[in-house]
């Protein structure tokens, strides 16, 4: 989004500007983005955001992979969700060869990205609290995250790239200790969570740092592509969980977190809420898990019928989307994905006009930006 | 007048709130039985990894220093990145006829991503994870690894999992 105009003045300076560069390596932007704000006094004029510092190729990558093996590209794509980013390419992968899926690979696929969107949530937290000076957080949020980690460990054997999924199905069985160790977590985070509210949200130095800070609008929030958590916030209903149920999801019932603020505080309120609602879905679907195959039937070389392919499945961030052009060969001729990150980064150019720098820290913390996924 | 009870609140409101977030402090601190932290390195000999964990491929071996690995080369076809090189020779058996054999499993740890496609793939189960983690080494090229031990054989025995062996 750099513009040739931007470019150029860097470092010159208009009508007294001061410009700085925020990042690459800043602790507050959670990985290599450069911010390049443009200041006057304290007040920010400007945002231009430079991205590709860890741009790997991804997409291009897995042209020349067959599908089994893009599986492990993807968890590197958002390694906060990675469960869900293997899942887009197998749903897509599974849509376009039309294979039935057993009931028991649905519920247990929707189960994972709940925890995970649970785990990646916690995670979000104590860094939101760390980044605006309530250090003590990051402990709190990375003693529960724990435990989700411990369930993902057993099972498949990962604590945070976990490849898990193969078109078709899952790479082996659920371990037989999951469900009980679910539920022994679900009741522990549940009087856990409580917690979070009486050391974050109610600390009234924290609510000074975030009411009232980058107003997103409705209207931006559509027209930048701003989804997930961040959209929500600004009464963006973009759940693809409600809109386009996937998996297991037409089969539970939750409420999809809205609020019409706008401001850091309601991107902040509609994450605490989701967690309860993460651990609701999750109560509704881990005593029914049907019995039968992780697997289904597939072939030992996986072909896509050339045409196109698409799917949308909601990530912790927000939508991501997978684009497979198939010409029928075992490898995509063309793959796209279309993350959250990158449509709600790019927004900070609009709302972070006007903030302060520290405010811009928050800011930047409540959209819960994971910098990979943004480069690919 | 409001101005000023307004002030007041807002203090005492302010006080209260880091009042309520220090008693969650407060708890853990005369409550340290609660404190989940591991004190890793020194925890090294109680700690036990999970069944399942992926800390390095390996492949097991039996008690005559046999393994099931035939040299069939799917683990290669199917690794990303070309972590696994399997070279391979021919030999001429007893009965006098000339069979393919594994010569060396060669397996790069340093450039392993973990996806677990190899031990998933493998059809005669010859592989399995090992749960090693702590590989940090001064010499990258002690993370090349042949898999199979010197001297050992192809086991030739109807099917038991890998696991079986391992056990």
């Amino acid at each position: 989004m750099s513009t040739e105009t931007s470019t150029l003045n860097l470092f010159i300076g208009e009508n007294d500007e001061y410009i700085i560069n925020m990042g690459p390596q800043h602790p507050s932007t959670h990985g290599v983005l450069r911010l390049e704000l443009a200041l006057k006094g304290e007040l920010v004029e400007r945002v231009v955001p430079h991205v590709g510092y860890i741009h790997r190729g991804i997409e291009k990558m897995s042209e020349k992979l067959p599908y089994p093996q893009i599986i492990h590209l993807t968890d590197r794509m958002d390694y906060l969700s990675a469960l869900m980013n293997n899942e887009a390419v197998c749903l897509a992968a599974e849509s376009a060869l039309q294979v039935e899926v057993p009931e028991r690979v649905k519920y247990v696929r929707t189960i994972l990205a709940e925890l995970q969107r649970l785990a990646s949530h916690q995670l979000w937290w104590c860094a939101f609290g760390m980044d605006l000076g309530a250090l003590t957080t990051f402990f709190y949020g990375l003693r529960d995250r724990e435990k989700i980690l411990d369930i993902f460990e057993e099972s498949f054997g990962s604590r945070l790239l976990h490849s898990y999924y193969l078109p078709g199905g899952l790479m082996h069985d659920i371990h037989p200790n999951f469900q009980k160790r679910v539920k022994e977590f679900l009741k522990y985070f549940r009087k856990k969570l409580p917690e979070y509210d009486q050391l974050l949200t109610g600390n009234v130095i924290f609510q000074n740092r975030v009411k009232g800070i980058g107003l997103l609008s409705k209207e931006d929030a559509i027209s930048y592509g701003v989804t997930g958590p961040s959209g929500r916030g600004s009464g963006f209903a973009c759940d693809v969980r409600k809109h386009q149920p996937y998996s297991a999801y037409d089969k539970v019932e939750f409420t999809e977190c809205l609020h019409t603020d706008g401001d850091t505080w309601a991107r902040y309120k509609v994450r605490v809420q989701e967690m309860w609602e993460s651990m609701h879905i999750i109560e509704q679907l881990i005593d029914n898990i049907p019995e039968g195959d992780y697997t289904a039937k597939m072939k030992a070389i996986i072909k896509l019928p050339a045409g196109e392919y698409f799917q949308r499945v909601e990530t912790a961030r927000g939508e991501l989307a997978v684009y497979i052009v198939s010409d029928g060969n075992k490898t995509p001729y063309r793959i796209h994905f279309r993350t959250p990150n990158f449509s709600n980064m790019f927004v900070m150019s609009k709302i972070g006009v006007g903030c302060k720098i520290a405010d811009l820290v928050a800011l930047g913390g409540s959209l819960d930006l994971v910098i990979p996924d943004i480069d690919r | 007048m409001n101005v000023i009870i307004n002030y007041f609140k807002d203090i005492f409101q302010g006080v209260w709130s880091l009042i309520q977030g220090m008693r969650v402090t407060g708890y853990y601190f005369f409550h340290p039985r609660q404190i989940v932290t591991q004190q890793y390195p020194e925890n090294r000999d109680k700690l036990v990894m999970f069944e399942r964990f992926k800390g390095e491929v390996i492949m097991p071996h039996d008690e005559n220093n046999q393994h099931r690995c035939t040299g069939c080369g799917i683990c290669e076809i199917n690794c990303p990145n070309g972590s696994i090189e399997i070279l391979t020779e021919t030999v001429i058996n007893e009965e006098g006829k000339k069979e393919k054999r594994i010569d060396k499993h060669i397996y790069h740890l340093s450039m392993c991503t973990f996806c677990g496609l190899c031990v998933k793939t493998c059809p005669s189960d010859a592989l399995a994870w090992g749960n090693e983690f702590e590989h940090a080494v001064y010499d990258r090229h002690k993370l090349t690894k042949v898999l199979n031990q010197p001297g050992s054989s192809l086991k030739k025995e109807p099917k038991s999992t890998a696991k079986e062996i391992k056990a």
